[in-house]
Order: structure tokens, then sequence, then C-alpha cells
């Protein structure tokens, strides 16, 4: 087991540092510079900014730099907000935008999963074809249209909700139930097959042989089985609700890293697209290697270690 | 002798797409105390139609007892509530499957498999439970047991996890096992095995069982009697020795002389030649006519009635007619 984690953590290592120096290049190879747009700056002053930021250094250098400074989590001061550093900014956005992506996982994990049960326990009756129309229409909606149509239905039409912003749980509702839905009806379809399959199964008729209750075979014995499949795609489904809530936090202005990361990208600030990148990215491949452990504690037949009985 | 199961004239069918598919078709038996009858006959037959009804373990829908009744201590098991047939599965009639490697569920224990039923049946500690289940590993022969019931179902081979079926079934000290192919999926050691197994623990517990089986070199080491299925229909049924050495149907006749026998000397295999009838559409008389070499007029026409020729012994042809007699002495 502890070499299994040690080798995951250097490969981990390595596919950070590749995803640093593929951004970092790319990046520095959209034309344009922080500095040369709107208001027009002397050419001395300019000069110094870039100095100042070590623009002026060859790419190289600055690309040796930076991965200095990431070695010690230091992402450096942001060009644009210049009182402020990347950190400051993640640490300030990042807590509101982690906020909304759990509440948003739990609640597609928890409802995707009951719906799709459900469905599969009354395959091919009403619910099941109701709970598959809501999973069709939840995959083919992007969150950015439910969020509008949530906002003018529910909030404006009906001022159930508020509006926008993020400072209540009513707040949190909207915003949650937009960037859930896909992710649930992903969920819903997936457990529903894998539901299904389950059932099929020889080790089912043997539960139901040993005169066990529907209820003790539909959760021991069938559930743990059919959300195997579940827990693989977790990982890239954290992956499109973090990018998800880039999207959301605009839309409701809530004053998370989306908003930090959409200027940072349109106003060219480097530190602030580079920090963003990395932070974001070591999570989603922290949860990649969570998501494996979890598997293979809840499939016994995956080994992550040599240990073996005959 | 006194009689632990009575089956009287089970039908099942299957509502499918294509119609309905009438897979047992009329068949009646009886299981005494601490015998061991087995079912024999070719692929599709309806064997395990027949014992996953007794258990009322057949997919429904599409599959339906229309008709008969299973007798087990004065109740009819075709109509009993749900809940009661709960309590009986398991704990009064316990069932093995062909396939061990893909019976026991994967991601759990095999000792928490086992001390569930364990535990659903008997309402004992889970303590007590566990050393009932080490008590059973032990009688079924997994050597180390007490580690073993840690360990997961991967990590057996298939006569140990086969093993482990049996102690899971036995477990709750059932009347009646229905072992459907056991050692189907097994090479030939480890079927000789678990056949001993078998039969040692029938001694031990005095356990009635129902081996299913389409090899007649299985029946030969354990039946004490033998029912021939064909097409949904049980066609000949009597003794061991009855059936071996004075088989009447021509379809036993013919399953006999297409396995290798030790004990004749005349080992030249004959396969049947043809293929079972339609089960959506039965034939109205003897299902076997279209392969049968002694089929006469009549046997396309109506199904043979039974003949009984000694206690245990009897037959569905039309060969036992007088009438046919006369005709075949001539
Ligand atoms: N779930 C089902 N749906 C439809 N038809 C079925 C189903 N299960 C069994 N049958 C039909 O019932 C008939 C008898 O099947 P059964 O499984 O009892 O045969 P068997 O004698 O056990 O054969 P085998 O030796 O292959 O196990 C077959 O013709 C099969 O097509
Ligand atoms: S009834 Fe006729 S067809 Fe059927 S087995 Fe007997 S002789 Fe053959
Ligand atoms: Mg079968």
């Amino acid at each position: 087991m502890a070499k299994y984690i040690l080798k995951r953590l250097i490969a981990m290592v390595i596919t950070l540092w590749f995803i640093i120096t593929l951004t970092f290049f790319l990046m520095h190879s959209i034309p344009g510079s922080p500095f040369n747009e709107e208001r027009a700056t002397s050419e001395a002053v300019q000069e110094n900014l870039e100095k100042f930021y070590q623009l002026d250094q060859p790419l190289i250098v600055q690309y040796g730099n930076y991965l200095k400074s990431v070695v010690t989590f230091d992402f450096g001061p942001s060009i644009k907000k210049s009182s402020q550093t990347v950190n400051e900014m993640l640490g300030r956005g990042f807590p509101i935008s982690f906020e909304l992506g759990i509440i948003t996982l739990i609640v597609a994990v928890i409802s995707g999963i009951t719906l799709g049960v459900i469905a599969a326990l009354r395959h091919n009756g009403f619910i099941d074809y109701l709970a598959m129309t809501i999973a069709v229409l939840g995959i083919s909606i992007p969150n950015f249209v439910l969020a509008t149509m949530l906002i003018q239905q529910l909030a404006v039409n009906f001022p159930i909700f508020p509006v926008a912003t993020w400072s209540s749980t009513m707040h949190m509702v909207l915003p949650t139930f937009a960037l859930a839905t896909g992710p649930m009806a992903i969920i819903a379809r997936l457990t529903r097959s894998s539901m299904l399959e389950v059932l099929t199964q020889d080790y089912i008729r043997t539960a139901k042989a040993k005169g066990l209750s529907p209820v003790k075979i539909i959760f021991k014995h069938a559930l743990r089985n059919a959300l195997l499949p579940v827990v693989t795609i977790l990982g890239s489904l954290a992956a499109s609700i973090l990018t998800g809530t880039f999207v959301i936090e605009k839309i409701f202005a809530i004053p998370g890293m989306g908003k930090y990361f959409v200027e940072s990208i349109n106003q060219r600030d480097y530190p602030v697209i580079m920090g963003t990148t990395v932070f974001y990215s070591s999570i989603l491949i922290i949860m990649l290697f969570l998501v494996d452990i979890a598997y293979g504690i809840l499939d016994p037949r995956i080994k992550l270690h040599k240990k073996e009985g005959i | 002798m006194e009689k632990t199961l009575e089956v009287k004239d089970l039908h099942v069918a299957f509502s499918t797409y294509g119609g309905e598919i009438k897979a047992v078709r009329g068949v009646s038996f009886d299981l005494y105390k601490g015998e061991t009858l087995a079912i024999v006959g070719e692929s599709g037959c309806g064997k395990s139609v027949t014992s996953q009804s007794i258990m009322r373990l057949i997919p429904s829908p599409p599959g339906k007892i229309t008709n008969g009744s299973v007798l087990f201590k004065g109740r009819d098991l075709t109509k009993v509530k749900e809940s009661e047939m709960r309590e009986l599965r398991g704990a009064d009639i316990s069932m093995i499957f062909q396939d061990p490697m893909t019976a026991l569920n994967p991601t759990i224990t095999v000792g928490e498999q086992i001390i569930e039923a364990i535990i659903q049946h008997e309402g004992i500690s889970r303590k007590n439970a566990k050393e009932q289940a080490l008590d059973m590993l032990k009688l079924v022969g997994i050597p180390n047991p007490k580690e073993r019931l840690k360990h997961y179902p991967h990590q057996f081979s298939g006569g140990m996890r086969q093993r482990i079926m049996i102690a899971m079934a036995l477990v709750c000290e059932p009347e009646v096992l229905i072992a459907d192919e056991p050692t189907t999926a097994l090479d030939v050691t480890i079927q000789a095995q678990i056949l001993d197994l078998f039969k040692e623990i029938q001694v031990k517990t005095g356990v009635s069982i129902i081996l299913i089986t389409h090899d007649l070199g299985v029946v030969a080491q354990v039946a004490d009697r033998v029912a021939v299925m064909y097409a949904g229909k049980i066609v000949e049924a009597g003794t061991r020795r009855e059936i071996f050495y004075s088989p009447q149907h021509p379809y036993t006749k013919g399953l006999l002389n297409s396995v290798p026998r030790l004990d004749l000397e005349d080992d030249e295999l004959i396969p049947i030649m043809g293929s079972p009838p339609d089960l959506f559409a039965p034939p109205a008389g003897c299902p076997f006519t279209a392969r049968c070499e002694h089929a006469m007029e009549v046997c396309s026409r109506a199904y043979p009635f039974q003949t009984r020729l000694t206690e245990e012994h009897h037959v569905e042809c039309w060969l036992q007619d007088e009438r046919a007699k006369a005709l075949l002495a001539r």
C-alpha cells in the first residue's frame, strides 16, 4: 500500500509539472501582454513594470523562476491588482468556490444514486421513465442555460429565491441546483444501468436463495457493486463541476475563484492564471487519487498492493 | 419411506415476445428423507427451471408456475406468502448453483456471506454465528478456516469456492439441498472431491439432496434414484440400478449409449441424433418422436400413459403398451 501511494505521489508531481509547463508556455504564446491595452503607458513605465514582474527576462528564465516559486507555494503578486498576491486571492475566493463545489457534488451524488436506484427497481415502470426523462434533460441542458432559466422563474417571476450572490442558505439553492443537475443526471443513468446489470448476477440469486429480504439484497449485495462504476467517474465529474463553478459564479455573481480567473484571463494577468490553474490542477489530481483509493477499498479484487492469499 | 418433498404436476411457463415457452410441463416426483435424487437430461429440458420453481426463484416476470403443487411439511410452496417462502429459503431448503465463480458476491468476505445467512434465520448473535460459520467451514474441508473467513471470493480456487457455497447452503441445517450442476464448472479431480463431500455430509446430517446434472458419471457416483427429463417432462424414473441396468425409455437408452461406461464391454458411443422440440409449441404426442428409432404412428398423436414397472420404476412410452409389445413380439 505504502509503495503504491508513493508511486502515485511521484506520478502526481510529474503530472503537475507537465500541467505547469504546458500552461506556462501556452499562456505566453497568447498574443498581447498585461500592459499594452487600454491605457497607454510610457515606454519607461512599461519597462519598469516588466522588470518588476520579471517579464523582461528570457522566457526560460521566467519559467525557472516560476517553478521555484511554485515549490514554495508562492504564486506571486497579481499584475492587475497590484495590492494583492495570488495567494490572497485564492485564500479569499477558493473557500467560496469550494463550498459551492462540494455542496454540488454531494447533492449530485446523493440525488443521482437515489434516482438511479429507484429507476432500476421500477424498471420499465412509470417512475423509471420519469427519472430517465429528467436525466436526459439534465444532461442535455447546459448549466448556464438552466441557471438563467432558474433565475428567471424562481427569482424574478416568482421571487422565492434571491437572484444572486452567496450569503445565506437560500442564496445557495439556485446555483447549486443549476450546477448539480448535469452531474446528477449522469450519475442517475450510470447507477440505473449498473444496478440493472448487477441485479441479474448470480450472487443476487444466491442471496435470494439464502432467504435474505429484498431490502438487504438491494442495499447490501447489489448497491455496493452497482456503485463501483459510479466511483470511477467521480473524478471526472468533480472536474466538470470545478469548471462549472467558473460559469455559475459569473452568472450568480458569487465572489469565488471563478470571478478572479475569468478576469485574469481577459487581462492576461499571468500570475493569477498560472496560480489558479496550478491550484485547481492539484486539487483535481488529488481528487483522482482519492477516487482510486476509494475504489480499491470498495472492490477487494483491485489490488493496490501485492499482499495476496491463495 | 418418509417423503420430504412432493412435487405434483408442476407446470412452468415463460412469457416472451415470441410467445409462451412451456419449460416444465407436468413434472411429478417425490423426494425421500436422506436420499439423493438425480435429475438428468439434455440442456434446456427444464432441470434448472424445475429446481428453481421449488424455491420460487424463477425470475417473474417472465416466469410463472402455471399449475401444480410443491408439498413441503404439509404446505404447498406454490401458494404460501412470499414472506413465508423467505423464511424457508436457506433454512429448510437450500440451493447450490453451477458456477462458484459468480455465485458469491465479490465484494463481501465469505465469512460475512455465511454469517448473514445464519443471522437471518436463527437470530443469534454475530459472535455465535461466526463460531457456527467456522465449524461449517471446517466440516466442508477448508484449511485454516479462521483466516479464511476474512477472505474475499477471488482469493479462493473454484473447488474451494464450491465448498464455501456448500457450507453456506448447509449452515442452517436444511432438510432439502438442491444442487444445480454443482460440479460442472470444476475439473475432474475436484469434482470427485466435492461429490464425496456431498455423501459425507448427507451421512452426517441426513439432508435430502436433489442433484441436477447432465453427467451420468456423477449420477452413477452419488444418486439413489434418477429422474430422466426430456422437453419439460420426466419420461422415466427409477432407482439408480433400474435406470442404469434396465432402462426402458428410448431416450434413457440413448443417453446411456452416448457416454463411455467402464462397466460394459461394448464401448461404442452412439450420440442421440436430432434436437429436442420447440417448447413454444410442444408436440401433442411424445416429444421424442422425431428422434426415436422406435416411433410409431400413435407416438406423434398422443402422449403415452405412465407405465409403472416396479415400486419406483416408471416410464412414459408407447412401447410399454400391450398392443405395441404384441406388435414387437411378432
Ligand atoms: N428467464 C427465462 N426466460 C425465458 N425462457 C427461459 C428462462 N429461463 C429458462 N427458460 C427456458 O426454459 C427452458 C428450460 O431451461 P432450463 O434452464 O431449466 O434448462 P436446463 O435443463 O437447466 O438446461 P442446462 O443443462 O443448460 O442448464 C429452456 O428452453 C429455456 O429457454
Ligand atoms: S412413445 Fe414412441 S416416440 Fe416416444 S419414446 Fe416411446 S416409442 Fe419413441
Ligand atoms: Mg440448468
